[in-house]
């Protein structure tokens, strides 16, 4: 038990450290603005890859839509700081629970599909959203959304990202997560088991789709401007490959994906003609050695809380 | 007692009729042998019986936990009536722990919502310690304490089997459905099966129905049992009255040719 709570214990230390060095190399300058742009694009990748493994890597329902879902809470957040003026705690939360409820209204008639099937209809619901903002006028059209006030740092990303982790980890963490798994294992033994599927997939899909809205939230308030374009086809497949690249069904993966290939990208942004090429390579080579993605399901212990849990509960009753 | 009333069940599947008319009343507390040729049914009986499909015609009523008349019953409902079964194909959560393939059959049991997971509340402390304690404590039973760390596809065949049944018990049903339990196992394996069958039996207090090929199995551990050919119930008794039954000897065997 004590042993346990001093890693706890160490775990936060070091993640305090962690930000506060970051913050203090940032305010001195070691970190430029240019380093610091990197550091915002690997957090909100964290988060887009964490929040698609719920649903692709432990759910096991194969969605191409999750830069919709970032659009449409970019897009929240936009118009609430933006057109309402309102704080940004309130457009980060609302900008989350918009894509959450737009998650789930896609989801109740969509995740009656299987593997194929249920791609092609994310992939139809993203090309809806693209449409959909291009042709809105209030929100600045095919043109962009001009304007947004800047108001992700880094306190804001490392907050966002740790909470994301977080709340993931511990919803699979019980007996809903563990369904939501089962279902990905064996849908007709989980349902013969008594669990709901319908309802732990739109779950799934509803919690994913709450931190991609997150995501978008932070995306908006970063870079004063955002397009339709920016949250398209491409851009799920981009969130996909990080997911498969760290390893299905595993959130450490996820993490250690999302940092990798952005930090790959930003050393082939020199070699703009190589940049594709090189990025593909390297991914064919993870296919052809590594199927599961680097970490397979392996989790790092941070993360392995099955044993953890049982640990802790145990040491209540003594 | 009966635990089962099945009225005028049919099942066609386009042009197939894969039940035709069958009426049949399950006995509390009894092993019962569902046995036929290949193709006969057995496997969709079981699928009417839990809702993976529905009726073409007739009624299910069960009587388990309390008396439910349904015409349409949703596969994740059958555990709240008292019903668990096991496949044909073992269907284990693969890339599960053993004890996690057994959590998942406690689902109905755990009341916790989404928000006390997240924030870890007591509720939640409190009861996901139950279940591990209640989850060992029946891989016990099992002989499966020790690996209850392994991933489920890492066991074994005949551990598979057993998991699979230990996990339908979990979720604590009154009427076990086994599909085929000896598929796949040497005669000490299902001589073994036939004992944990009669044991889980009392321990449990259940009904059983059990699909199985291996008559030694059946004669020896059922009570009574069901004969299907082409979708019809073509006897129903003990086993010493189905292995001289005209009908049964004729549908497994086929019927003698008359030399002229």
């Amino acid at each position: 038990m004590k042993s346990k709570v001093n890693k706890k214990i160490l775990n936060s230390v070091f993640l305090i450290a962690l930000y506060i060095l970051v913050q203090v190399m940032i305010n001195i300058g070691i970190i430029d603005s240019y380093y610091e742009l990197n550091l915002v694009i690997i957090g909100i990748n964290i988060i887009l890859a964490v929040s698609l493994n719920l649903i692709t890597g432990f759910t096991g329902q194969f969605s191409l839509g999750h830069a919709a879902f970032m659009s449409i809470g970019a897009y929240t957040s936009a118009v609430i700081t933006a057109k309402l003026n309102q704080p940004f705690i309130l457009a980060l939360i609302l900008s989350g629970i918009v894509a959450s409820i737009a998650g789930i209204l896609i989801g109740i008639p969509t995740l009656r599909l299987k593997g194929d099937y249920l791609a092609i209809a994310t992939l139809g619901f993203g090309e809806i959203v693209r449409v959909i903002a291009i042709n809105t006028d209030y929100i600045g059209g095919a043109i962009g959304f001009n304007d947004i006030p800047k108001y992700t740092n880094w306190t804001w990303i490392f907050v966002s990202v740790i909470v994301t982790i977080l709340l993931i980890n511990r919803f699979l963490n019980s007996y809903h997560g563990r369904a939501c798994i089962a279902i990905r294992e064996d849908e007709i033994a989980a349902e013969s088991m008594g669990i709901n599927t319908t309802f732990y997939k739109v779950l799934a899909f509803a919690i994913g789709a709450f931190f991609a809205g997150i995501a978008g939230s932070l995306y908006a308030n970063y870079f004063y401007f955002i397009k339709p374009d920016s949250f398209g086809f491409m851009k799920s497949i981009d969130i996909l490959v990080i997911v498969v690249f760290g390893g299905i069904g595993s959130t450490f993966g996820s993490i250690i994906g999302a940092v990798s290939l952005s930090i790959i990208s930003l050393f082939l942004q020199g070699i703009p003609e190589l940049r594709m090429v090189i990025y593909s390579v390297i991914l064919f080579v993870i296919m052809v050695y590594r199927q599961k993605g680097l970490l397979g399901k392996k989790e790092f212990k941070l993360f392995k809380n099955r044993k953890k849990v049982k640990l802790n509960v145990g040491a209540i009753s003594k | 007692m009966w635990a089962l009333s099945v009225n005028n069940l049919s099942k066609n599947f386009g042009g197939i009729k894969a039940i035709r008319n069958i009426n049949v009343n399950i006995e509390k507390g009894k092993i019962i042998g569902l046995i036929g040729p290949n193709g006969a049914g057995k496997t969709t009986f079981f699928n009417l019986l839990t809702g993976i499909y529905s009726p073409t015609t007739g009624e299910i009523i069960y009587n388990l936990n309390s008396e439910v008349r349904t015409k349409d019953l949703k596969p994740h409902k059958i555990v709240h009536y008292g019903i668990a079964r096991t496949f044909q194909n073992i269907r284990l959560f693969k890339e599960m722990t053993v004890l996690e393939n057994i959590l998942i059959g406690f689902h109905n049991r755990f009341k916790y919502g989404v928000g006390p997971a997240l924030l870890r509340l007591p509720s939640y402390l409190k009861s996901e310690k139950n279940a591990y304690e209640n989850a060992e404590e029946l891989l016990d039973k099992f002989n499966l304490l020790d690996k209850k760390d392994e991933l489920a596809k890492n066991l074994p065949y005949g551990d598979q089997r057993k998991l699979e049944i230990a996990r339908a018990l979990a979720a604590k049903p009154k009427l076990l459905l086994l599909d085929e339990p000896a598929a796949g196992m040497n005669p000490a394996e299902t001589k073994e099966l036939s004992e944990l069958i009669n044991w889980i039996r009392e321990a449990f207090d259940l009904t059983i129905i059990l699909i199985e090929h291996d008559m030694s199995l059946v004669m020896n551990i059922c009570e009574e049992i069901l004969v299907f050919d082409y979708g019809n119930l073509v006897a129903q008794g003990s086993p010493e009255e189905i292995q001289n039954n005209e009908r049964v000897i004729k549908a497994y065997l086929g019927e003698e040719v008359e030399e002229c």
